[in-house]
């Protein structure tokens, strides 16, 4: 029973994420041809309706279910892992036109074809971790 | 109801998603999708082959619940929350799409041309499938997230690290729209 809060949020997520045409290849081909406001739109509100909440959050007025501060992971600094990672990241996204999550989501609106993008993008994972000491981070 | 069917404008979806960033962070977790990538490896059996895939994989369930949740909610949207209207793409767009032997760009969520299953007889289309999934599952864990880990919760908390990613996403995201795509198709 614990777990059906998460169901229902990737339920919402998966609705949003549709209806907002963010899941759309070609949404996101437009959006790196810069030809429309549309995903930076969605991007952006996002983004400042988070800065919002965290901020208020931070003034101690949101707290989590179990009454704690919430807490976001601080990211390790660095630069290399983040510019070379997001770079080959960004040539896939624009690629098959899919994130992690849209991949998943698509598959639900019977993108079969979504399965074999899901399978290579676990393969690359596991690439990852495979080749992760031998990388500059 | 034809504003429930029709596609949602940027200034309702934005604050939306950022609704699941914050669902997430009340429930004490983080709204992070590429995570469950390495989690699916771990249940394979990954952590034989290196120690990035030893740990806890059952402390990730919630997350991989989330992913059924996501699909179901993908099942939902086009069957009961959707009208035929299309994608209303920049024209300019579209005729670019249809030179590059695109039919139908914006009629459906993705091109034919690359995700049906008739496609799939074509090892172009394969190998573009394989290599973009690839590139997606590396890239992600390689830069510690993708769009929900650092585009969303890493810059709603303000963090550089998550700005050098999304800038990283952006620089290669423009040359496979402007300079790749053009060559593949």
């Amino acid at each position: 029973m614990k777990f059906i809060k998460y169901l229902f949020v990737g339920i919402f997520f998966g609705i949003v994420l549709v209806k907002s045409e963010a899941v759309s290849w070609f949404r996101i081909y437009e959006m790196f041809r810069f030809q429309s406001f549309h995903m930076y739109g969605i991007i952006g509100t996002a983004i400042a309706t988070g800065v919002l909440f965290l901020q208020i959050s931070k003034k101690g007025h949101i707290k989590t279910m179990q009454g704690a501060d919430l807490y976001v992971p601080k990211k390790d600094k660095g630069f290399t892992r983040y510019i070379i990672g997001g770079i080959i990241f960004g040539l896939g996204w624009a690629l098959v036109g899919a994130c992690p999550g849209p991949m998943y989501i698509l598959l639900g609106t019977g993108v079969w074809s979504m399965l074999i993008v899901i399978a290579a993008a676990i393969a690359g994972t596991f690439l990852y971790g495979i080749l992760k000491n031998k990388l500059p981070h | 109801m034809d504003f429930i069917l029709n596609p949602w404008p940027w200034y309702v979806s934005g604050p939306l998603i950022a609704i699941v960033m914050a669902l997430l962070l009340y429930f004490g977790k983080t709204f992070g999708m590429s995570s469950n990538l390495r989690t699916l490896c771990a249940i394979g059996g990954a952590g034989k082959f290196s120690d990035f895939f030893k740990f806890k994989w059952k402390d990730q369930l919630w997350n991989l619940t989330v992913v059924l949740g996501a699909i179901i909610g993908g099942f939902i949207a086009v069957h009961f929350l959707s009208n035929d209207s299309g994608t209303a793409l920049n024209p300019n767009t579209m005729t670019e799409l249809q030179h590059m032997g695109f039919k139908n760009p914006g009629a459906n969520l993705v091109p034919d041309e690359i995700f049906s299953l008739e496609a799939l007889a074509s090892a172009k289309t394969l190998i573009l499938l394989v290599v973009g999934g690839l590139l997606v599952g590396f890239g992600t864990r390689y830069a510690g997230g993708c769009t929900s880990g650092h585009a969303i919760t890493g810059l709603s908390s303000l963090q550089m690290p998550s700005l050098i990613a999304v800038i990283g996403f952006f620089i290669g995201g423009l040359i496979m729209a402007n300079l790749i795509l053009p060559l593949i198709f």
